[in-house]
């Protein structure tokens, strides 16, 4: 069996697992639509006071908002064996049943579960694009789906690296550490808004260090041919969703030294 | 006469219990100046972007945005996580053999819970967002002190009410958890109202004139908004006074409605568990 029907495999039993309650499933998935849709009503709330931010109207600022909403969901969905891997897998030895196996440790925590509830913020980041789409009369034509289709990708991974690092750190901490909040539910706020409304030194971390703003902010601006004021060349923002997918090559490399560093705690 | 000393014992033992938790405490400030942080280069940004008359100014946003940090842990996120155990397991059924009024049990609980974690997360975000940000070349975004020795002794008494009205809230919360026999249905419906209502994602005075009086009625307020107005002056005399009595109002009808449905669930308790 190669990875991908393994993956299936893991996908489905998840899934069936989490069907056994269905309104559990329902209650939670709206509920996870609804928080997320507060915070948009909060965003809303602001504009009507305000008018606009830096030049940005509430229509552009829903598409940062959308956009980063979608990638974090779909991350958060799949890696769900990363953010539980402190008390789930460290904490009680388990680990050492998922080295055992004679499969990848990333397959294998990418399997454990799929978490259907954040359909809720997915369904929520979807809506909140497709109205803003309508409100700025974008045209779709390949170049700005292929922009958007990057956004999302490159937020993914992003996303998901943040949390197999946070994963990683567990090999030390034993205890999966809040403080990893900030990158993810802190990142998906801070990219709420386009980067230009923050200080310089939050701006460069946001591009250069955990390059969110790489992943959620160029490829809009892009899409939105806003006048924004950036002064580096058109394809290098075009490129720059790819440091999603750097970011998560290089989470997968410290993920390696973790795993080399593992002592396990089990009896 | 209530014999009080039963809930001050439980009180004094889940509060001792609760200041355990100082790893997670310092994870949770972390967190929550990042998070104030954003929030406030935001509102800069919004302040910077418009000349518009605005309900507060900037310093006021900002510290109301600070004292939200502070004060998080105030707010009724949960279900009590142990008696949401106890009724999954069905060890709820011991709490009727208590000689004791089970409302006020949980109360007390519910009170020393919230207290315990509000207290050094507050201290430490106090000193960070009084001292450190305007340190570190940020005064702009600093946590003002309250606006005059007398919205500092109103906000105090409002900040009292506050663990008062929230833990009547919690124990609505409790309730929910009684009945449905699971805690998770009732944790994920009254987040959103926490959320919104109460003004910890936007200040309520940023929401339209029209809604005002309506959120200024409404128990959610008393939870951020009236204190924190209180606190930065917006809200001042007569009007903060009467923000209290509002405040005091809901809670004692929610304790008073609460401990009536606390008693009708518990008298028709399904146990669950074998």
């Amino acid at each position: 069996m190669n990875a991908f029907q393994l993956y299936r495999r893991y996908i489905g039993a998840s899934m069936r697992a989490q069907m056994q309650y269905p309104g559990s499933f329902l209650m939670m998935a709206a509920g996870e639509f609804i928080v997320t849709l507060t915070e948009f009503v909060g965003v809303w709330a602001l504009f009507r006071r305000f008018g606009q931010i830096r030049g940005w109207t509430f229509a552009e600022i829903a598409m940062f908002y959308g956009t980063v909403n979608v990638s974090f969901a779909i991350a958060d969905a799949i890696s769900r064996g990363f953010d539980v891997f402190g008390p789930q897998f460290v904490k009680t030895g388990n680990f050492d049943r998922i080295l055992m196996r004679p499969r990848s440790t990333i397959l294998q925590l990418l399997g454990y579960e799929l978490r259907l509830t954040r359909i809720g913020r997915l369904t929520q980041g979807v809506i909140v694009l497709a109205i803003a789409t309508h409100w700025l009369g974008i045209e779709w034509d390949a170049r700005k789906v292929a922009l958007l289709a990057a956004a999302i990708a490159g937020g993914v991974a992003l996303f998901v690296g943040i949390l197999i690092l946070q994963a990683t750190l567990a090999f030390w901490t034993v205890e999966s550490l809040e403080i990893a909040n900030i990158l993810t539910y802190g990142g998906v706020e801070a990219a709420q808004y386009p980067l230009d409304v923050y200080a310089r030194w939050f701006r460069d971390f946001l591009i250069f260090v955990v390059p969110i703003g790489c992943v959620a902010y160029f490829p809009i601006v892009r899409l939105l041919g806003h006048r924004a004021s950036m002064s580096a060349p058109g394809w290098l923002l075009d490129a720059a969703p790819l440091s999603g997918i750097i970011f998560l090559l290089i989470a997968l490399r410290v993920w390696r030294v973790g795993v080399s560093h593992y002592k396990s705690t089990g009896t | 006469m209530i014999r009080l000393r039963p809930y001050l014992t439980v009180f004094r033992m889940r509060f001792a219990l609760m200041l355990q938790y100082r790893a997670a405490a310092v994870a949770g400030f972390g967190t929550q100046c990042w998070w104030g942080l954003i929030k406030v280069m935001v509102f800069a940004a919004f302040f910077r972007s418009s000349t518009a008359h605005q309900p507060m100014n900037f310093a006021q946003a900002v510290t109301y945005v600070w004292l939200g940090q502070a004060f998080l842990a105030l707010l009724p996120w949960l279900a009590d996580p142990e008696i949401a155990q106890m009724v999954a397991s069905g060890n709820v059924a011991y709490e009727r053999l208590r000689p004791l009024d089970t409302y006020f049990f949980w109360y007390a609980r519910a009170m020393a819970w919230m207290i315990a974690r509000a207290v050094p997360r507050a201290l430490m975000m106090f000193s960070f967002a009084c001292v450190v940000v305007p340190v570190l070349g940020m005064g702009e975004w600093r946590l003002r002190l309250p606006a005059t020795p007398e919205s500092a002794a109103l906000f105090l008494a409002a900040i009292t009410v506050t663990v008062l009205l929230s833990s009547a809230i919690v124990m609505f919360v409790n309730l929910g958890c009684v009945v449905t026999l699971s805690e998770r249905g009732v944790n994920s419906l009254i987040v959103p109202f926490i959320l919104i209502l109460s003004g910890n994602i936007v200040p309520l005075p940023f929401f339209p004139n029209w809604m005002q009086p309506l959120l200024f009625a409404q128990p959610f307020a008393g939870l951020v908004d009236i204190p924190y107005r209180i606190y930065f002056g917006g809200l001042t005399g007569w009007i903060a006074l009467g923000g209290i009595a509002q405040m005091i109002a809901w809670t004692v009808v929610l304790g008073f409605v609460g401990h009536r449905a606390l008693r009708a669930a518990m008298d028709r308790l399904q146990v669950q568990g074998g």
